[in-house]
């Protein structure tokens, strides 16, 4: 493991240095996405101007280009890397399973069905699609764990619920597909996941459970610690792992639905990016779920900006291109390790 | 006085019995072995009398206390549970894992404390781990890491410690160096020790009580002299022995072969 080599022949004081090395890092690429994302597009725009432009009200192109279009789509795009990293590295701790994400627990299969739905069946509803996306993930999600549940949550019994009951809502999505073809272009878009024309009432929308979900979850860091070493251990040391295990889960399910809801079935960030924090600040909770947030804030913007300027004026989804660039970087890392 | 107390036991996975009927003292301040072959219920016991399986029926007491009631805090506080071959993840170092041991003492709003710090460090000393706290466990040797496990149990500042096979996996000056250490600390602290074991000897050697466990129930229990005999030997192992005493009257076995009815009966 990297971890080892980054970790093993340095003391306690270099390890703590090395995290906010790295934790300085990730809030820097954080920052700079975000000013990356307002400033390159059609119309360039200086760092000087956004600032001018979103703290004073003077009329003009450059305010109405951040304000109304460039900073809520960042800031969108930004607490949707929060919400699905932190979910994933949640996920990843709970069912103690390096490819746990949200797809795992039904999230993006059941926002899947309850948008691609709403998108080939109502058409002329679509601002229906974010409600009933959240709650179709809920709604997989919470089965995915009735189905689990056997006198307590064993996590292979909910990964393998979760890829049944993911593999079953992802056959509706693809009948729904094959019987609308006419309409497919939009559910298409939407499946990819993709920031285009998000604006003020996404953010709205994915807020509180960024702020909420975040704070419960770095409350939740020694817990996930102490699950990590096991059921056993966890009990010996008076937790309650069936409750915690519960309780973190719904967080996860809570914040990753209010993801996807808006922005679509982004992949991707929710399983890589957790691994590529973990590969470089270790499995401490307490370091991991801040560096996997500020990383999450860093992939999502960089790759959407690029996501708009690469084939301009044609906009790519920005599914894909982090899947195209980030999965080559994770291998990198991995091996790296070898 | 008996710190723990064990009342008609009665455990079944499915429709198989694995506990009958078990009552079993634990006395304060004294090592305690749990003896049996494979499939006798040894470690089911060890799961139920640390909570981590509830038994069909019976109950547990520790302090008087129904175990059943306390709060997974409260438990923690007074009993620590060495499950066997525990795994932690690969970046943790000595220091880290030993401080999960305080967890039970820690609550949300607050970290570590003053006292946190002066038990941690004290359960690296006598474990003799303070040298190496700060390395990765996973670069550890097997005795070694057993020893870290160890230490972050006593940090939890238990009356009660409970191990499965803490020895197993170990080489014999390693096996021996783990039940000197719960040894030490039995004697030094009063702590009283529960622990499933496989060797006989070991048992013999180091244990104030031994009960030996067959099918679910208690074959004999009490003094090692008492209970480590050739008959129970050949009842519930199966094998024939010889046993001899050492200087102190402990006694020591020696294992000539299997039983006769064994052999007819694989034969």
């Amino acid at each position: 493991m990297l971890n080892k080599k980054i970790f093993s022949c340095r003391g306690t004081r270099d390890r703590s240095e090395w995290r906010a090395f790295i934790l300085v890092i990730f809030l820097l690429l954080a920052l700079g996405g975000i000013a990356l994302s307002l400033s390159v597009g059609a119309l360039s725009i200086s760092l000087n101007e956004i600032i001018t432009a979103i703290f004073s009200d003077t009329p003009g192109a450059n305010r109405q280009v951040i304000w109304n279009i460039r900073l809520p789509r960042t800031l969108v795009g930004a607490l949707v890397g929060v919400n699905l990293s932190l979910a994933g590295a949640i996920l990843q701790g709970v069912m103690k399973n390096p490819l746990a994400d949200p797809h795992i627990i039904g999230v993006s299969s059941g926002a899947g069905l309850a948008g691609v739905s709403i998108m080939v069946l109502f058409p002329h509803k679509e601002y229906l699609v974010t409600p009933f996306a959240f709650f179709g993930a809920m709604l997989a999600a919470i089965f995915i764990y009735i189905l689990a549940w056997k006198g307590g949550i064993r996590p292979v019994r909910i990964i393998l619920a979760g890829v049944a009951v993911s593999a079953f809502l992802n056959s509706a999505i693809s009948a729904l597909l094959v019987f609308y073809s006419d309409r497919v272009h939009g559910a298409l878009m939407w499946m990819v996941g993709g920031l285009s024309a998000r604006s003020w009432p996404h953010l709205d929308i994915i807020l509180p459970y960024t702020i909420i979900g975040g704070i419960l979850a770095i409350l939740g860091a020694r817990r996930l610690n102490i699950l990590n070493l096991g059921d056993e251990i966890a009990r010996g040391l008076g937790l309650n792992v069936e409750v915690s295990r519960i309780a973190l889960t719904a967080v996860a399910a809570l914040m990753a639905a209010s993801a996807v809801s808006v922005v679509g079935l982004l992949g991707f960030v929710g399983l890589i990016v957790p691994h590529a924090a973990r590969l470089l600040v270790g499995s401490d909770y307490r370091y991991l779920l801040p560096a996997s947030a500020l990383l999450g804030v860093a992939v999502v913007t960089l790759s959407d900006t690029l996501a708009r300027v690469a084939f301009a004026p044609i906009e790519i989804p920005v599914g894909i291109i982090m899947a195209f660039v980030g999965a080559p970087f994770f291998l990198y890392l991995l091996r790296r390790d070898a | 006085m008996s710190i723990m107390k064990a009342e008609a036991l009665s455990v079944n996975f499915d429709d198989k019995m694995v506990l009958e009927d078990l009552s079993l003292a634990i006395e304060e301040g004294k090592i305690i072995s749990i003896l049996g072959p494979n499939g006798s219920g040894k470690s089911t016991l060890l799961n139920v009398l640390s909570r981590n399986i509830k038994p069909n029926k019976g109950i547990v007491y520790l302090d008087g206390q129904n175990l059943a009631q306390l709060s997974g805090k409260r438990l923690a506080q007074q009993m620590a549970v060495l499950p066997q071959s525990p795994q932690a993840p690969s970046d943790l170092t000595v220091r880290d894992l030993v401080e999960f041991g305080r967890f039970p003492h820690q609550s949300w709003w607050r970290g570590k404390s003053e006292q946190d710090e002066v038990c941690v460090s004290w359960a690296l000393t006598q474990t003799g781990l303070t040298q190496m706290a700060d390395r990765v466990v996973s670069t550890l040797s097997g005795g070694e890491r057993q020893r870290v496990w160890i230490a972050m149990a006593l940090a939890q500042k238990p009356e009660i410690l409970l191990l499965d096979e803490p020895t197993t996996y170990l080489d014999i000056c390693h096996q021996l160096e783990i039940m000197e250490l719960l040894a030490a600390f039995n004697h030094e602290h009063k702590l009283t020790v529960v622990m499933v074991l496989h060797d006989i000897n070991h048992a013999a050697r180091y244990s104030d009580y031994v009960a030996v466990l067959q099918q679910g129930q208690i074959f004999a229990a009490g003094k090692p002299a008492d209970v480590i005999t050739e008959h129970t030997l050949r009842e519930v192992f199966r094998v024939e022995s010889e046993i001899s005493f050492d200087s102190s009257g402990k006694p020591m076995v020696m294992i000539r072969g299997l039983t006769s009815i064994n052999r007819r009966s694989r034969g």
